[in-house]
């Protein structure tokens, strides 16, 4: 799996968790700028999923195929729900909500990394 | 249906149980649609357990009388199913020869299945007594 797309995609959701967890001490919901972080978490993780996609079309895969694209729909549905979930609950617990849905990035991240190079190849 | 089941830290723990379903749900399908043979045990257990997380989001996401219910339900057998698993994987390693979510009361996740169903726990005692404070206040005018 491309690392340094890793890489991107973990230091993203650190900063924008960061963020969103200072909004939840100073206990305020998340504004704008909490959204668009996490958006931008999803943009990085789509990119990471098409290149692993084309990667994998090409012939460069995991053997366990499916947990890995398990893992990718679990990867990538995160962020649009933590976002959902969060414009439910205009409280700092929607800026608790994406605090845990970002930290939760880097462990799939790691996870997905985990996979791929549990290839025996 | 919002009430207080479902609002504020109660939709937290809304999305940290779908994270659970959903990762464990997709792994126990992978097993059990590949290797079924090698550990079917093990993978069972790991769809039970991806069942019960499901089943608990759909409860605490609902609210009310029924999700409450279901939510309590599906928290204790994650308790229970945690503590047991957790202590045969320890006891008889070769019973577990595949890891599943509650192997080693959750090492693999970090131990947050066992913290999980706690706080659940906690969350619906903590709810269903405010709500019943509010009650008696309702009825005394």
């Amino acid at each position: 799996m491309n690392d340094s797309l890793g890489a991107i995609v973990i230091v993203a959701a650190l900063v924008v968790a960061l963020l969103c967890l200072v909004a939840a001490i100073r206990n305020r919901p998340p504004d704008l700028s909490h959204y668009v972080g996490t958006a931008l978490v999803e943009v990085a993780a789509l990119v990471l999923t098409v290149v692993a996609v084309i990667a994998m079309i090409g012939g460069d895969r995991p053997t366990e195929v499916g947990t890995f694209v398990g893992y990718l729909f679990t990867f990538l549905a995160l962020p649009p729900v933590a976002i959902a979930l969060a414009r439910l609950e205009p409280t700092r617990w929607g800026s608790v909500i994406l605090t845990v849905a970002l930290l939760v990035m880097p462990v799939l991240v790691a996870r997905l990394n985990q996979i791929w190079e549990a290839t025996g190849a | 249906m919002r009430d207080r089941l479902n609002s504020g830290p109660g939709l937290v723990l809304v999305i940290v149980y779908g994270i659970f379903a959903l990762s464990a749900g997709a792994r126990a399908t992978v097993q059990i649609a590949t290797k079924f043979d090698e550990a079917p045990e093990a993978y069972l257990l790991s769809a039970l357990a991806a069942l019960i997380y499901l089943v608990a989001t759909i409860g605490l996401a609902r609210g009310g009388a029924s999700g409450r219910r279901l939510a309590l339900i599906c928290c204790s057998v994650e308790l229970a199913g945690v503590l047991v698993v957790g202590t045969l994987s320890i006891a008889d390693k070769a019973a577990f020869p595949d890891d599943s979510v509650w192997s080693v009361y959750g090492r693999g996740y970090g131990f947050v299945p066992l913290v999980l169903p706690l706080i659940g726990l906690y969350w619906l005692r903590r709810t269903a007594r405010a709500d019943r404070a509010a009650a008696v206040d309702h009825a005394q005018p």
